[in-house]
């Protein structure tokens, strides 16, 4: 049997999604998108532009956001923060990867 | 159809009130939400803990639940008699289905799968459920790129409006330079929309296996260089292996233990981004030595006025002496 092969799409800075497109995909809703990026959880492209475009990661933040805030009952400040933090500690775990990667693994013996 | 004991899930009794249901809830979702926890099998266990209280948290379908009897988790089991005609407007395989895909149809409170509908609401569009898993591959299949076999048991409605978990197997094509934590998006191979809702989604999340040689940082690559003490002191032409060809790289006089020596384009190869390879000198001894080494180097310590330690300064030398 041959099987259907789809192509995996990488949620990256390219492939930018329109404020309708991200919330379809996310589940939030437009006004809780809007609320996230004015509490700087989400960043369009172009903050000025009349009709907001977003990078294809936003979809990572945003399903998260959905997904905190349905599990953890929480109001859109608490998201913000809640985003926010898990940002840093993002960074903060690539930061240590690096800094692992960089250690000699002989050493260790 | 299987028995899972919700209460024993949330650890609460069965006569627990609303509000200690929520906490118990709450405490459980703190420590294995898969968004915020390092738990090991966090998204597993926040699942049935999630599954337990979509139940308990609704009087009418905890009622419902209630109503089953008590079982042992795993126990094969079928609701009462008169229960379908209490609590169900849907249309039930007992056999086919899983506890949770059944209290999903109850009700019209329920939360977050998309399911929730049964047959009260079939008329309307909903869309199909979003997956999430994670895709472990390895080092060379995130350089090459690769293609996986993925297999998900999907609910689905049948012809008769039955619901049942129907299996899906499908390839999906991974680019080249995927890395660690990226996430990939295979749009409409979620769960099926129904009444013309929009397919859900499948999320991968990649996964790079540990490999031998190399160490992953974003789409850089680390790789340890041993260099004996005479090859880092005369310097030298080395082969270093890379996921690629193998490649000749030379090495200075004087190269020091810890320099990372910096191989460009040789990491994971995302077009426009592609990461860089380093290696990382180490200078190792032999674990033993000949006669005959002994003696040169025991010439070497002699010939040499090289103070590795100079930089510790006088009193510590004249402790060491005192020893």
């Amino acid at each position: 049997m041959k099987l259907e092969l789809t192509e995996a799409v990488w949620l990256d800075n390219r492939g930018a999604l329109t404020l309708v497109e991200l919330a379809e995909c996310s589940g939030l809703t437009e006004a809780e998108l809007r609320d996230l990026v004015d509490l700087g959880a989400l960043e369009p492209l172009d903050p000025d532009a009349a009709e907001w475009n977003f990078e294809s990661r936003c979809l990572v933040a945003a399903r998260a956001a959905r997904r905190l805030r349905h599990d953890f009952e929480l109001d859109t400040h608490g998201l913000a923060l809640v985003l926010s933090l898990l940002d840093r500690v993002e960074a903060l775990e690539s930061e240590l990867q690096r800094l692992q990667a960089r250690l000699p693994r002989m050493l260790g013996r | 159809m299987k028995y899972k004991d919700y209460y024993a899930t949330l650890g609460v009794e069965k006569k627990a009130s609303a509000e200690n249901i929520k906490k118990a809830y709450r405490k459980l979702a703190r420590k294995y939400h898969p968004d915020v926890s390092k738990e090991k099998d966090a998204k597993e266990k926040f699942q049935e803990v999630s599954e337990a209280y979509e139940t308990l948290k609704d009087p009418e379908k905890r009622a419902a639940y209630d109503q089953l009897g008590s079982y042992q988790t795993g126990q094969d089991f079928r609701p009462p008699p008169d229960w379908e005609q209490q609590f169900s407007r849907g249309d039930y395989q007992f056999e086919d289905i899983d506890l949770a895909d059944l209290f999903a149809g109850l009700g019209q409170g329920g939360g977050g799968r998309a399911f929730r509908g049964g047959r009260a609401r079939r008329d309307m569009p909903f869309p199909g459920e979003d997956y999430e898993v994670t895709a472990p591959i390895t080092l060379e299949q995130a350089y090459n790129g690769t293609t996986l076999e993925l297999n998900l048991q999907v609910p689905e409605y049948d012809n008769e409006g039955r619901l049942r978990r129907v299996p899906h197997t499908f390839q999906a094509r991974i680019p080249k330079g995927v890395t660690n934590g990226e996430r990939l998006r295979l749009p409409g191979k979620g769960g099926k929309g129904m009444n013309g809702g929009r397919n859900g989604d499948l999320y991968l999340n990649i996964t790079i296996a540990p490999h031998r040689l190399f160490r992953v940082s974003g789409r850089n690559l680390y790789l340890d260089l041993p260099l004996a003490p005479w090859e880092a002191v005369l310097g030298t032409t080395v082969e270093i292996p890379t996921l690629g060809a193998t490649i000749r790289l030379k090495i200075r006089p004087g190269t020091q233990a810890g320099q990372q020596l910096r191989i460009a384009k040789r990491g994971l190869p995302k077009p426009g981004e592609e990461g860089d390879l380093f290696a990382i000198v180490q200078i190792v001894v032999p674990p033993t030595v000949t006669e005959k080494e002994r003696e040169r180097y025991t010439e070497l310590a002699k010939v040499s006025n090289f103070n590795p330690r100079a930089h510790f300064g006088q009193e510590t030398r004249s402790e060491t002496g005192a020893h």
